[in-house]
């Protein structure tokens, strides 16, 4: 409760701050405060200090879970916030709205991540969704930027529209909208549940933009402004992902053998197309876009499992999804030149900055050591648990080997090509070096002891 | 504790030696930091021998069922032993060598080393994974960041094949752990598992395309070669000496005592393949005019031997195994250490434009051919005794077609001759030319390398018993293990 009250003055406060406060550094500080306090506030309701007392009538529930997870996002935005704030001048005039767009999202992650009322679920997507229309049209007077905003904004509606006919459709066959089920009532699969269930899938496979779903993606991701990007792959994503296993964990635990096949095979799409894609991009932007789309087919699995390792390691993937990306796209947000090339010997000019962002790029590769890792790892014990998925997991460690290819084609440029000379050089200030470090520092602690992160949920 | 100083005393000097600056200070302290290792475990085998001192165990990821857990039983002692002794002459052989960069590169190959080691020493899934895929992590840079020309694309291709072989045993080992009654990784409740003759088959061939990649055996072995080639020799040192044998150990420590009926049941295919390898490797290797790739071929072939050993399951084929590892590692770190020297000399490998090197370099002449005669398994030379055990565990084996398979793998044997004789007599004998005439004898530092390793050869070729001594008791465990003939009484 903490965290959506604060986050949502906080926007408020955001917003007004523009017309107080001339300088952009002070903007700057206060809503990188603004999100240090929110995480504080957040850590503290974990261990009981509730600051705001409201009765929700069962509609949102601040379990251990919800809690955590919304650490995670805190934390990565307080990351992202300290690496990419200073980029986002670049974008346009209305530097303090940015701030105060992103604390809005925040405030809808966490009833995204807390909902048992499906009204929540849809409240909370929605303020997601509307700030971040806004935020991928922020470069107005780029073309791309534009047509990224529209095309976002038209299919966002429509999956919206989905969504909503699909909890009338659930309210129609269950009388209710709350996802609490009483364990002894067992929910039969009449059509108009099962429509209204497809129907809701769609419109989240369609937030986490899982195939066939991702047609928006590489689109929206390269046309919007690069440190809005990075926002968006990651925070936002993982936040989606919360609400869909929170959703399908609580309202349709009972028809699990439904939808368990069409999970299995949207997995399989989604992990096919979003690693082949990749290989063939040129843009390194791009080929982040289709990268995320094949991390989330990675997550997908643990939807397909739906076990106690499942939840644990989501937690993990969205943590050490969300760290990797920010810090890629911090560093891709600097570049003059998007392309594969355009990172060539940058070892030889920015060691640190080569360094970690190798860490980062060997996390999301998923190998030992760094948490991107252990993520795999759990989600691939979690599915080989679940009976006849043997084929799924084998098809997934083979995508993660083709993943290889597209992360090491950037290790590559960095170590072991030569820079063009042309190449303007670019600066990275040494508060940026520190936050890179601590990025590519919580990624291996993460990758060696995934139990501090694991062990918050059970006390 | 031995265990323990073995993986971290590297590690830790990996990593200072990425923050020295000064050339000559880097050599000297990784070299003292090789020397230190090889101490160590040198204690592990003397004074230090005692059970508890072997064994290194804490607490690791405890809620996902695994361990920090280490130990030396007989071949860790072996292949540790092997990895701490080639280091300090894999340094000490290419001393005059300069590297952009000395620090790092350094670095890379004290970190690989501790990679090695954890491999050699894991008694736990999840770790022995961890190591096998951090072995492989310094070698990549390495082999992409100073290797020859085709070096980026050919370390790429390299590192996805090994990479494809370990995801699919990481499903392997997840499997097996999910089987297990306590959901541990560790290796002794893999090898209580008791599963059923199909299970058995299809996770086999997970665990061995991993192992297969790397050591390799034919048809996986076609990253080997380009990869010896391109890498900086002192890489390749280690690649062909020390790393390969992460392949042969995981068949002897995690295929086939934890899946002995898939073993019984395929292993006639792997001696097939293997086999095959031999003849196909060897036949190629006739045909080179790169010394290097000459090597590299020539390695596959005595690779080949040692898996097809491995699958006969008798003792004297294990023992033999065991042996001709450290063997095989030292030998082809002695052909290296020459051919590098060739090619610093000359900047040339290709054996038809050298010539006549025994006149003008004899001691380099003496040498090469001990090493070349040891690698074709000359009695008196190190090779010959494990040969001879292997050929034993051959003729011995279980198999319908023993014969043909001995038969085959003999072949190899003459044909090793062929392609080692003939580039003696190429690069040694004949005129002189214009690039060799110029020629200069061994420095101190390259005689002192290929002394020491000359006097392993001897000294293990009349006394091969210091090392069965030391891997008897793991051989006559293993061969307990995989025996499977209680099952078919009970029928």
């Amino acid at each position: 409760m903490n965290a959506l009250i604060i986050s949502a003055i906080l926007g408020v406060v955001m917003m007004f701050s523009s017309i107080l406060l001339k300088q952009k550094n002070a903007v700057r500080s206060v809503a990188v405060s603004g999100i240090i306090l929110l995480l504080l506030a957040n850590i503290l309701e974990m261990s009981g200090t509730v600051f705001f007392k409201v009765n929700t009538r069962g509609m949102i529930v601040f379990d251990q879970f919800a809690l955590l997870f919304n650490s995670i996002i805190f934390l990565a935005t307080l990351l992202y916030l300290l690496l990419s704030a200073k980029d986002m001048e670049k974008v346009g005039v209305n530097y303090a709205e940015y701030f105060a767009l992103i604390f809005f999202i925040l405030c809808g992650i966490t009833l995204v991540s807390s909902f048992k009322s499906l009204l929540i679920l849809f409240l909370g997507i929605e303020i997601i969704s509307i700030p971040l229309y806004i935020l991928t049209g922020s470069d107005k007077r780029n073309l791309k930027s534009n047509e990224a905003s529209l095309k976002y904004f038209l299919l966002g509606s429509f999956s919206t529209g989905l969504m909503l006919m699909g909890i009338a459709l659930y309210y129609g066959a269950r009388g209710t909208f709350s996802t609490v089920i009483d364990p002894l009532i067992t929910v039969t699969a009449n059509p108009l549940l099962i429509s209204g269930m497809s129907l809701l899938l769609f419109s989240m496979a369609f937030k986490v933009s899982a195939a066939p779903f991702h047609f928006w993606t590489p689109d929206v991701y390269d046309g919007a402004p690069t440190v809005f990007t990075s926002f968006m792959a990651t925070i936002i994503k993982a936040a989606v992902f919360i609400g869909f296993i929170r959703l399908f964990d609580d309202a349709f635990e009972q028809v699990q053998s439904t939808w368990r096949i069409w999970i299995a095979v949207m997995t399989a799409v989604t992990l096919f197309i979003g690693n082949i894609t990749a290989v063939f991009q040129q843009s390194v932007k791009r080929m982040l876009a289709y990268s995320s789309i094949a991390q989330a087919g990675f997550m997908l699995l643990s939807l397909y499992s739906m076990n106690t390792e499942a939840k644990e390691g989501l937690l993990i993937y969205a943590a050490a999804y969300c760290f990797a990306t920010i810090g890629i796209f911090a560093v891709l947000a600097k570049m003059n030149d998007y392309t594969f090339d355009g990172f060539n010997g940058l070892s030889k000019r920015e060691p640190l900055i080569a360094a970690t962002l190798t860490i980062l790029l060997l996390s999301l590769a998923g190998i030992p050591l760094t948490a991107g890792f252990l993520a795999k790892f759990y989600m691939l014990k979690a599915t080989i648990a679940t009976p006849n998925s043997l084929w799924l997991v084998i098809f997934a460690v083979l995508m993660a080997a083709v993943s290889v290819y597209y992360y090491f084609r950037v290790i590559q440029a960095i170590y072991f090509k030569e820079e063009s000379t042309s190449s303007p050089t670019i600066e990275f200030s040494p508060f940026f070096k520190g936050a890179m470090l601590i990025l590519a520092g919580l990624v291996i602690l993460l990758g060696l002891f995934p139990d501090i992160l694991v062990n918050w949920l059970y006390f | 504790m031995i265990a323990f100083f073995l993986i971290f005393l590297p590690l830790l000097t990996g990593l200072l030696t990425f923050f020295i600056k000064e050339e000559k200070l880097i050599k000297g302290f990784a070299f003292m930091s090789v020397l230190a290792t090889l101490a160590v475990s040198v204690l592990g085998l003397t004074l230090f021998k005692a059970e508890e001192n072997l064994q290194f165990t804490a607490q690791w990821m405890q809620p996902l069922g695994s361990s920090f857990s280490l130990k030396l039983d007989g071949m860790g002692q072996l292949l540790c032993l092997l990895t701490a002794i080639s280091y300090p002459l894999v340094f000490l052989g290419s001393w005059n060598s300069t590297y952009k960069k000395p620090n790092n590169f350094f670095a890379l190959m004290l970190l690989a080393q501790a990679g090695l080691m954890g491999v050699f020493l894991a008694m736990d899934a999840l770790l022995f994974y961890f190591f096998w895929e951090l072995a492989l992590i310094p070698m990549y840079f390495l082999c992409s960041q100073w290797g020859g020309e085709r070096r980026i694309q050919v370390t790429f291709k390299f590192f996805i094949c090994t990479f494809v072989g370990s995801v699919l045993m990481l499903i392997g080992i997840l499997y097996l752990q999910s089987k297990t009654p306590d959901h541990s990784f560790s290796l002794r409740a893999f090898y209580n598992l008791e599963l059923t003759t199909k299970t058995q088959s299809w996770l086999f061939w997970l665990f061995f395309l991993a192992f297969a990649i790397k050591m390799p055996v034919f048809p996986f072995h076609t990253w080997q070669p380009d990869t010896y080639e391109q890498a900086p020799t002192a890489t390749t040192m280690i690649l062909s000496g020390v790393m390969v044998k992460m392949g042969l150990l995981g068949l002897l420590r995690w295929l086939l005592p934890v899946l002995p009926i898939a073993s019984y049941v395929w292993g006639d295919v792997v001696m097939s393949l293997s086999i095959i390898g031999i003849i196909y490797a060897s036949l190629i290797a006739i045909r080179q005019d790169d010394i290097k790739r000459l090597v590299a071929y020539s390695s596959i072939a005595h690779i080949g031997l040692m898996c097809a050993a491995i699958f006969a399951e008798n003792k004297s084929g294990m023992q033999g195994v065991l042996l001709q590892m450290f063997n095989h590692g030292i030998n082809i770190i002695g052909l290296w250490i020459i051919v590098e020297i060739i090619e610093r000399r000359f900047g040339t490998r290709k054996i038809s434009e050298l010539g006549g090197l025994a006149q003008k370099a004899p001691a380099m002449a003496i040498f090469f051919v001990i090493i070349a005669l040891a690698n074709i398994a000359l009695p008196l030379t190190n090779a010959f005794a494990g040969e001879f055990l292997m050929f034993n565990g051959l003729l011995n084996a279980k198999s319908n077609y023993y014969l043909w398979f001995t038969v085959f793998a003999g072949l190899g044997i003459i044909l090793a001759a062929v392609y080692t004789l003939n580039m003696i007599r190429k690069v040694f004998y004949g005129e002189v030319n214009t690039i060799t005439a110029a020629a200069t004898d061994l420095k101190l530092n390259e005689k002192l390398a290929l002394g020491i390793i000359v006097v392993l050869i001897f000294w293990i070729g009349v006394y091969p018993q210091a090392i069965l001594d030391v891997t008897d008791n793991f051989s006559q465990t293993l061969t307990d293990r995989v025996d499977i003939s209680h099952l078919f009484r009970k029928k």
